[in-house]
């Protein structure tokens, strides 16, 4: 642990390169960005630093904090649907047999193997007017007879809307939920439940006060790895979602593309990042009370 | 082992019957027939592997046997789930909660059971003072000893007053000092509350020193209960005979046979007459044809060891005036373990009519410090013995 103190001269022959792109392509261009956020718009490339607050005052009209509330409310809709789901299928596969839990890991990391573009293309193809979903949907309708009584099969509209970004970005992060839940519940002294069982526990009750309090820093993980990237994403909602479903990424992302006001741009990243700090900064309060725990209370 | 209870017995609290338990290819529980008695400390009692952790599982619910039935006070629990046994467990790693304190450990069985708050604070305390843990009630069990968590464990089992406490290996991870103390402790708890204690255990002095009965597993199977003075003095096969303590074994042939005693020739030594009660296997002086072959056994402890010269005549006042030193063998000391109060010494005995070399064990006891200072590696010395404190088994 200690041997770098030791070996100063490898330590830094190892570590200089990382820094070293650290530095060059993250640290600097992110202080231009930040720099930029003060500044203002003269002419279509022009930009000049005023130190102007005028950046981040535009970012508090209701219309970008309307947007800025929906993108919050769609990432805890969106975390609280991966952490629901997900929790169980880590449990699943915690609990399964050493071979069949091979698989089942290798399933949930497929996905991973695929580029999101195609992934979400993909999801088009199955929610649109005329996709895999209202074709099942149409058929199973004919096969019923409600046409009779409903009338003809009218498409579900499952795309470009809050539906679909939700649905998008869940699929596309759920990978993220499961892999920490399911470390943490692998990581559970099965010893535990045992003795709970013993001591007169049903498995729901073993479940509520010894699985779930002693995994909870599993999902404290999922919560800031899902929520996280949700509140910045835009392919997504840019794919999936109509003009009536952005989120602040699409927001941000215009700014720097079509309404090429980079300032603008990069004071509402800012923003976004300072929201994301302040959000790291509840994790060691999540985890603590996770290992204190309150299941016993 | 016989299925039915003795009449005079205690009723048994725990019954099993013909308890089997695969695991793949091994068979890790094989066929037991086994009462436990009420107000018993029992043992099982075996080498690492041979299925005494999963038998006492299947008795607290844990595991479920591939066959055979359990039954606990007359009940058949053979599919009952454990949250619905009346026994608690003490696991060998303790598995006490990490996020609750001892207190809140301690509780967690009897909130379970719908006790009132004010009960259920006054069973723990009480638990907690059974185990004298009172003070640490605030505790987490990574704030604990080895010794304190152990406590916590019999705390939290205990406060549940089960039909019988089922103690998995309880004294393994603590040091030497502090199992021996506990080793006490447990004694003195069982007798105390009158309960009924399974403890699962490798070490012999473990379950002799604790146990009221103890059972003998070997692969899966018992292969002697008895009480701990019986399985030491009438150990029923050389498995047995080796693994509670240690044991010099003859190879021998049987001469001649009747009511009074058997004859066997103790090859390079001669012929001896044992009486009957040496044979402590299960067949029967009847069941044995002449020319069998038999194993003859000596205790270390049973050998009377004396330096070569002044032996001689003392026969007599040897052991007791009433047994003759039917065996007598010269050697010299080979190796010597001094523990203090007894000395453990390897004997290298040279056998009188074969010339054979044979390495004997032998325990002297340190009862004045002249004769320990006497000996030394290499001295020549006297073993001797009677006939009648050897045990023939047969193979
Ligand atoms: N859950 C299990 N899965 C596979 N094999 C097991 C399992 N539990 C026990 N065994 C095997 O059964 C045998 C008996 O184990 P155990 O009851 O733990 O022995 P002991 O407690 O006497 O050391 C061992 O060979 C062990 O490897
Ligand atoms: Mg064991």
């Amino acid at each position: 642990m200690e041997s770098w103190r030791r070996h100063p001269l490898v330590f830094w022959a190892m570590g200089l390169p990382g820094i070293f792109w650290l530095i060059v392509f993250f640290l600097v261009p992110l202080g231009f960005v930040w720099l930029m956020s003060f500044g203002e718009k003269r002419g279509i490339v022009d930009i000049a630093i005023t130190g102007t607050l005028e950046n981040y005052l535009r970012a508090f009209d209701p219309v970008y904090l309307g947007i800025l509330f929906k993108t919050v409310r769609i990432s805890l809709i969106v975390t609280l649907l991966c952490i629901v789901i997900g929790y169980p299928v880590a449990y699943v596969i915690a609990f399964s047999p050493p071979k069949v839990r091979t698989w089942l890991l290798l399933a949930i990391m497929l996905p991973f193997w695929i580029n999101m573009l195609i992934r979400t293309y993909a999801l088009i193809a199955v929610f649109r007017t005329r996709g895999y979903v209202n074709f099942t949907l149409e058929w199973l309708y004919g096969l019923l007879r409600l046409d009779a009584l409903f009338g003809p099969f009218q498409p579900l509209p499952m795309l470009y809307n809050e539906f679909a970004v939700i649905f998008g970005i869940v699929y596309v992060f759920l990978p993220f939920a499961v892999l920490p839940m399911y470390a943490a519940i692998e990581r559970l002294d099965r010893s535990l439940l045992e003795a709970a069982a013993d001591l007169g526990a049903s498995r729901f009750h073993t479940f509520l006060t010894i699985t779930l309090p002693l995994t909870r820093s599993g999902i404290a993980s999922a919560v800031l790895l899902v929520f996280i990237p949700a509140l910045g994403s835009f392919l997504i909602p840019e794919l999936l979602g109509g003009p009536n479903a952005y989120m602040i990424g699409n927001v941000i992302a215009a700014q720097f593309k079509k309404a090429n006001d980079w300032p603008f741009g990069a004071a509402l990243s800012f923003l976004l990042m300072y929201a994301t700090f302040a959000i790291l900064a509840v994790r060691p309060l999540l985890v603590r009370r996770a290992a204190k725990g309150e299941g016993a209370r | 082992m016989h299925a039915s209870a003795r009449e005079d017995a205690p009723r048994a609290v725990v019954s099993l019957r013909g308890i089997r338990r695969r695991f793949g290819r091994v068979t890790a529980v094989d066929g037991i027939d086994l009462d436990i008695r009420e107000g018993e400390f029992f043992a099982l009692l075996g080498p690492s592997g041979c299925g005494k952790t999963t038998l006492l599982r299947i008795i607290a619910g844990l595991e479920r046997p591939d066959a055979g039935r359990i039954f606990i006070d007359g009940a058949d629990m053979t599919t009952t789930a454990p949250n619905h046994r009346p026994v608690n467990m003490v696991f060998q790693s303790y598995a006490l909660f990490p996020h609750m304190t001892v207190a809140e450990n301690v509780a967690y069985g009897l909130r379970l059971e719908g006790l009132a708050r004010a009960v259920i604070a006054e069973r723990v305390r009480e638990a907690l003072a059974l185990v004298r843990l009172e003070g640490l009630e605030d505790r987490r069990p990574d704030a604990l000893s080895g010794g304190q968590r152990q406590r916590v464990a019999l705390a939290r089992a205990l406060v549940k007053r089960p039909r019988v406490l089922l103690l998995d290996e309880p004294l393994s991870a603590l040091d030497a000092r502090l199992r021996e103390e506990m080793r006490l402790e447990l004694s003195a708890l069982q007798m105390r509350l009158g309960l009924t204690f399974v403890l699962v255990t490798h070490d012999q002095d473990e379950a002799l020193s604790m146990a009221d009965r103890i059972a003998v597993m070997r692969n899966g199977r018992i292969e002697q209960l008895d009480e701990p003075e019986g399985l030491y003095e009438r150990p029923r096969n050389r498995f047995v005979a080796e693994f509670i303590g240690k044991i010099n074994f003859f190879d021998s042939i049987l001469e001649e046979v009747d009511e009074e005693g058997l004859r066997v020739v103790l090859p390079g030594v001669g012929p001896l007459s044992l009486p009957v009660r040496c044979l402590v296997t299960e067949r029967k002086a009847a069941d044995l044809a002449l020319g069998d072959a038999l194993t003859l056994a000596i205790r270390p402890e049973k050998i009377r060891i004396s330096r070569a010269g002044d032996h001689a005549d003392a026969d007599s006042d040897l052991f007791g005036g009433q047994d003759k030193a039917d065996v007598r063998l010269t050697g010299r000391i080979a190796e010597w373990a001094y523990y203090g109060g007894i000395s453990h010494m390897i004997v290298e005995a040279t056998l009188p009519q074969s010339g054979e070399v044979r390495r004997i064990s032998v325990v002297f006891q340190n009862a004045a410090k002249e004769t320990v200072e006497a000996f030394d590696i290499g001295d020549a010395v006297v073993l001797s013995w009677p006939a009648s404190a050897m045990i023939v088994l047969t193979s």
